[in-house]
């Protein structure tokens, strides 16, 4: 399974969750597969999807669901002790783990070669982490729902990308609708 | 009136309800004092683009969102700033520590001061210099310009200021 495939998955899951998509294609293709305004696009900034998704977490009391990349947590690494330190119940990183940069051309993340991201999530102090394989993405998700305990799951996946249009909505419109759905 | 007394009046009278910090020695009281208000939740950063990540989820949780960092962070932040701060406009009023002016000791810090407002006037950022302790007491007017404005906004607060604390 490809990170399309898994995302497909996802969505009756996410539908109806507040959900901070990645950079590039994660963004691109959860606009494809399931528009809401439930769903925050990041148009740049690779590498801060996982920091927006815990200070909405830390902020309010619905879920959140952060889906990020191998390569942008990489980009990011001091992420994960804050993630570990500050501890929002109501926090998922769901780091989709296909071992290369998806939006760049595929190029082999080190996250594809020696580097474990689960591991380094245990040692920066995270609690509960899951690493699973694609096609059980979406159990390890409904059961991080469930329990009110930070999770991030680490979904392995195969390297690949589907053909999707880049995102032309408005960035202030995708933050206001965004925004009013976490206060509806 | 302390400066560290007086950016927590400004910061609690314009209802600032997420800080993020990454420290500098001349902003150890404050960040001391933020950490144990009840009034504001303090995320350290190891990072100030990680930092600015925070806060715009803050902010989009519905709470008023601060940054407080040293001015070598504008060399690290140019892009989560255009590409998300303004881009996106959420609202980052940015309290620096203004290290490499007049009075620093280490010699390296200068390097990055001369490039400091440069790089904010480069990036629109409407900036403001407290080199007297009594400038605190604009603070408070700056932090809500910037929440009306929903623009980031830069405060640097050299050596000189942070004197009296």
């Amino acid at each position: 399974m490809i990170r399309s495939d898994v995302l497909k998955t996802l969505v009756p899951l996410m539908s109806d969750q507040l959900v901070v998509a990645n950079i590039g294609l994660p963004s691109q293709e959860l606009h494809l597969l399931d528009d809401q305004p439930t769903n925050f696009y990041m148009l740049g900034t690779m590498g801060l999807a996982s920091s927006i998704g815990l200070g909405l977490a830390l902020t309010q009391a619905k879920k959140v669901i952060a889906i990020d990349g191998d390569g942008s947590v990489l980009m990011n690494l001091g992420t994960l002790p804050t993630i570990a330190n500050n501890p929002a119940p109501n926090f998922i990183l769901l780091i989709i783990d296909n071992g290369s940069y998806g939006s760049t051309g595929d190029q082999t993340t080190y996250a594809g070669m020696k580097t474990s991201l689960a591991e380094v999530a245990q040692a920066c102090g995270c609690d509960n982490v899951v690493e699973c394989a694609a096609e059980d993405t979406a159990a390890a998700l409904q059961s991080a729902l469930a329990s009110d305990a930070a999770t991030v799951i680490v979904s392995k996946c195969e390297s690949g990308n589907i053909k999707v249009p880049v995102i032309d909505k408005d960035p202030v419109m995708i933050k206001e609708r965004f925004m009013a759905s976490v206060t509806s | 009136m302390s400066v560290n007394d007086a950016i927590m009046d400004a910061l609690t009278a314009n209802d600032v309800g997420f800080v993020t910090t990454v420290p500098c020695k001349q902003l150890a009281g404050v960040i001391e004092k933020i950490d144990q208000s009840d009034e504001m939740i303090h995320v350290p950063s190891n990072r100030e683009d990680e930092g600015m990540g925070l806060c715009a989820g803050a902010f989009m949780g519905g709470k008023r969102p601060a940054i407080i960092m040293q001015n070598t962070a504008i060399g690290v932040t140019i892009n989560a700033l255009t590409t998300l701060i303004q881009f996106y406009r959420i609202p980052l009023p940015m309290l620096i520590s203004y290290r490499g002016e007049v009075g620093e000791p280490v010699a390296c810090q200068v390097e990055m001061a001369v490039h400091t407002k440069a790089l904010l006037a480069q990036l629109n950022i409407p900036t403001y210099h407290f080199h007297q302790p009594e400038d605190a007491e604009e603070l408070s007017g700056i932090l809500s310009h910037a929440y009306m404005a929903r623009k980031p906004v830069a405060v640097l607060m050299d050596a000189t200021f942070w004197k009296r604390q």
